[in-house]
C-alpha cells in the first residue's frame, strides 16, 4: 500500500490532548498512518490506549489538536485548522459509514425505516432507495418489518450496519461492533464485515478487543498509551 | 423507500407517550381556555344585543328607582317595580322623536302549584294594538292575538305553554284571583325571555288585579333619526319617572363583562405561559436523553440545520395536537360553559353565551402553533449544537 495514489487516508503526527481539571491526557499522541483504498485494517490495543479517539478523528468526528489529516489527498486538518462543521458533515456523509458498539437504533422506528433513516437528511446520487439488496446480504430482510425491541443484539448490529452502508461510503470504521455481542454473533459480525470488505471493496477501520476479529484485517495498528507499536 | 422527516419527529414522540400525551394536554387546556373565553366574549355580545333588539324598544320609562335593578328585571322579562299613571302614555307619543309607545302593566301572583313549595306566576299586560306592532318579529305557532282588549284571553310563550301544558283553546287560570283565561295563542319559540312568558291584554290585567290608570313600564321606539340624548333629557322632566336607555344597559354590561374578561385573560395568558414552560422542559429534556443519538444523525449525514428541523417539528406537533384537542375540548363542552357562566354572571342574556365559529378557531390554532415555534427555538437550537463525538464520548475510551 505504499502507492499514494491509493491511499484514502493519511495521518501525519496526529495529536489530541484532552484536559480533565488540570491534567492534560494525551489520547493520541504522535500517530502517522495511511489506509489504503479497499484495506482491512484493524486497530487493537488495551483500554484507554486511544483506539476510539483515534478512529474518532480519523473519521472527523472529532478534530485533532495538530497534526495533518488527509482523505483522498486533500486536507482535512492541518496547520491547526479544521473544515467547519458543515464541510465536515458533507465530508462524513460522502465517504464514511459508522458502526457502534452501541446500535442506536429508533425504537419506534421499524428496521427498514432505521436503514432508510439516513437518506432522510442526505442521499447519495448513486445510492438505491431500494435497500432490500444490503438487508439481504445481512440476513435481515425478512425482519425488515420488524421494531428494534423485537430483535436479538446480533440483528440489531446488522441493521446497524445496513444502515451505514445504505448511502454507499468509502470506508466503514467499526468501534467495537462486537463488543455487545456473544462470541457466535461476534463471528457472524465479523464475517459480514469480511465479506463487505472482499466482495464489495470496502475500506474498512475496525477497533476491537477481540483477537480473533482483528485477524480477518489485512492489517493490524496497535497502540498504546496514544501512540502506534506496530 | 424514504422516511420523512416529519414522520421521524412523529415517532420520536410517541417513545414517551405519557410525556407526549400530558404535554399536549397542558397546552390543550391553554387552547380550551382561550376558545372558550374569545367564544364567550362573541357570544355574550351577539346575545345581549339580540336581546335588546328582541324587546321592541330602545327605551323603558318606568317610574323612579333603582335603573339597573329596573333594567335588569326588564331584560328577564319584567317591566318595573313601581307604578306610574297611563296618562303619561300620551304625552310621550306626542313627542315628534317617538315612532311608537307601548304601556305595559307586569303583576305576579304565587301559584301553589308551581314547583316543589310554590312559585311566582308573572303575566305581562299588553296592549293589543300597540305591542304586537313593536313586536313585530314575534310569530305564532298556533292561535294569533287577542280578540279584543278587555278579553279574558291568553298568549303563552313557547316554554310557558310547554310548562303549563296549555294549548289554543285551552282554559288557564290565574291563581290567588281564581279567574280563567283562554289560551287564544301560542308563539314559536324565539330564544328570548318572551318564551316563558303569559301575555295578557292590558285592560284584563288591570280589571283581574284591581289597578286602575296605572303602569310599570312604558316602551319607547324611537324614530331611526331622532337625537336620543336630546329625547332623553326631555324624559327626565316628566315628574316621578326614569328613563332606561337600553344602548346605555347595553354598554353597562359590556364594560362589566370585558372587566372580567381582562381578569381572564390575563389567567389564559399564565395558562399559556406555563403550557409554553412545559413544552419547553418535555422538548429540552427529549433533546437532553437523545444527544447520543442526535450525534448518531449528524454522523449519518444530518447538518445542523436538519436537527433544528427535527426538534422544531417535534414542537410543533406537540403545539398543534394541543391546540387542535383544545379547540374541540371547547366546542364539546361550551354547553357546559355556558352553563357555569351563565350562573356567575348577574345577569345573563338568553341564547348560547359560548359561540365558537371556525375563524375563532383556526386563530387560536395559529397561535398556539406560533406559540410551539417559539418554544422550539431554544431546545431546536441546542439540539443542532450536540456534535456526533456525543454519541461516542459516554462510551468508555479505549
Amino acid at each position: 500500500m505504499s502507492d499514494r495514489e491509493k491511499m484514502v487516508i493519511e495521518a501525519e503526527d496526529l495529536v489530541r490532548v484532552y484536559k480533565r481539571g488540570a491534567e492534560e491526557i494525551r489520547a493520541v499522541d504522535g500517530v502517522s498512518l495511511s489506509i489504503g483504498e479497499g484495506e482491512f485494517v484493524s486497530v487493537i490495543g488495551p483500554s484507554g490506549s486511544g483506539k476510539t479517539t483515534l478512529i474518532n478523528v480519523l473519521g472527523c468526528l472529532d478534530n485533532p489538536t495538530s497534526g495533518r489529516l488527509l482523505l483522498d489527498g486533500r486536507p482535512v486538518f492541518e496547520n491547526c485548522r479544521a473544515l467547519s462543521e458543515a464541510s465536515l458533515t458533507r465530508v462524513r456523509r460522502e465517504v464514511f459509514g459508522y458502526i457502534f458498539q452501541k446500535f442506536y437504533l429508533i425504537p419506534t422506528l421499524s428496521v427498514l425505516e432505521n436503514v432508510v433513516l439516513p437518506f432522510t437528511f442526505y442521499k447519495k446520487p448513486d445510492a438505491s432507495e431500494d435497500v432490500s439488496r444490503v438487508l439481504d446480504i445481512l440476513g435481515i430482510l425478512n425482519r425488515k418489518d420488524h421494531l428494534p425491541g423485537e430483535l436479538s443484539g446480533g440483528e440489531m448490529q446488522r441493521v446497524a450496519i445496513a444502515r451505514a452502508l445504505v448511502n454507499k461510503p468509502r470506508i466503514l470504521l467499526a468501534d467495537e461492533p462486537t463488543g455487545n455481542l456473544d462470541t457466535k454473533r461476534s463471528a457472524e459480525i465479523g464475517g459480514i464485515l469480511d465479506d463487505l470488505n472482499r466482495q464489495e471493496g470496502l475500506t474498512v477501520v475496525l477497533v476491537t478487543h477481540n483477537p480473533v476479529l482483528a485477524a480477518r484485517a489485512h492489517r493490524t495498528i496497535e497502540l498504546r498509551d496514544g501512540r502506534v507499536l506496530s | 423507500m424514504k422516511i420523512s422527516i416529519l414522520q421521524v419527529a412523529y415517532k420520536n414522540l410517541l417513545r414517551k407517550r405519557t410525556r407526549s400525551v400530558l404535554t399536549v394536554l397542558g397546552i390543550a387546556m391553554a387552547a380550551w381556555v382561550l376558545v372558550s373565553l374569545f367564544g364567550f366574549n362573541k357570544g355574550y355580545e351577539t346575545s345581549l344585543n339580540r336581546d335588546i333588539d328582541n324587546l321592541g324598544f330602545q327605551m323603558l320609562v318606568i317610574a323612579k328607582g333603582c335603573p339597573y335593578e329596573a333594567a335588569t328585571l326588564m331584560l328577564k322579562g319584567g317591566t318595573g317595580l313601581k307604578y306610574l299613571k297611563e296618562e303619561i302614555v300620551d304625552r310621550i307619543a306626542r313627542e315628534p322623536e317617538v315612532d311608537g309607545v307601548t304601556p305595559m302593566l307586569m303583576q305576579v301572583a304565587f301559584d301553589p302549584n308551581k314547583g316543589e313549595s310554590g312559585g311566582l306566576a308573572v303575566y305581562q299586560g299588553v296592549d293589543p294594538k300597540t305591542f304586537p306592532r313593536m313586536k313585530s318579529f314575534l310569530k305564532f305557532k298556533n292561535g294569533g292575538w287577542f280578540s279584543d282588549p278587555g278579553a279574558a284571553e291568553a298568549v303563552f310563550g313557547y316554554e310557558a305553554a310547554e310548562l303549563e301544558q296549555r294549548e289554543v283553546g285551552d282554559m288557564y287560570l290565574i291563581p290567588e284571583k281564581d279567574v280563567e283565561v283562554k289560551v287564544v295563542g301560542v308563539l314559536e319559540r324565539t330564544g328570548t325571555q318572551d318564551d316563558g312568558s303569559i301575555f295578557l291584554p292590558i285592560g284584563a290585567v288591570q280589571k283581574i288585579f284591581g289597578i286602575k290608570d296605572e303602569l310599570t313600564g312604558i316602551g319607547i321606539k324611537v324614530k331611526k333619526d331622532a337625537d336620543i340624548a336630546k329625547f332623553e333629557a326631555k324624559m327626565f322632566e316628566l315628574p316621578d319617572v326614569q328613563v332606561v336607555s337600553l344602548t346605555q344597559v347595553k354598554n353597562t354590561i359590556m364594560t362589566l363583562v370585558a372587566t372580567a374578561r381582562v381578569m381572564v385573560l390575563s389567567i389564559a395568558l399564565i395558562a399559556i405561559l406555563i403550557a409554553m414552560m412545559g413544552v419547553v422542559n418535555t422538548i429540552l429534556m427529549s433533546v437532553m436523553e437523545r444527544r447520543q443519538e442526535i450525534g448518531i444523525l449528524k454522523s449519518m449525514g444530518a447538518m445542523a440545520s436538519d436537527i433544528f428541523k427535527l426538534v422544531w417539528i417535534e414542537t410543533l406537533i406537540l403545539c398543534a395536537a394541543g391546540g387542535l384537542v383544545g379547540s374541540l375540548m371547547a366546542l364539546v363542552t361550551a354547553r357546559i360553559t355556558d352553563v357555569l357562566v351563565r350562573k356567575l354572571l348577574p345577569y345573563a342574556p338568553s341564547g348560547g353565551l359560548v359561540r365558537i365559529e371556525p375563524g375563532l378557531v383556526l386563530t387560536t390554532l395559529g397561535l398556539v402553533t406560533l406559540i410551539g415555534l417559539l418554544s422550539g427555538v431554544y431546545p431546536a437550537w441546542k439540539a443542532g449544537r450536540v456534535r456526533p463525538l456525543e454519541s461516542i464520548r459516554s462510551e468508555e475510551a479505549s
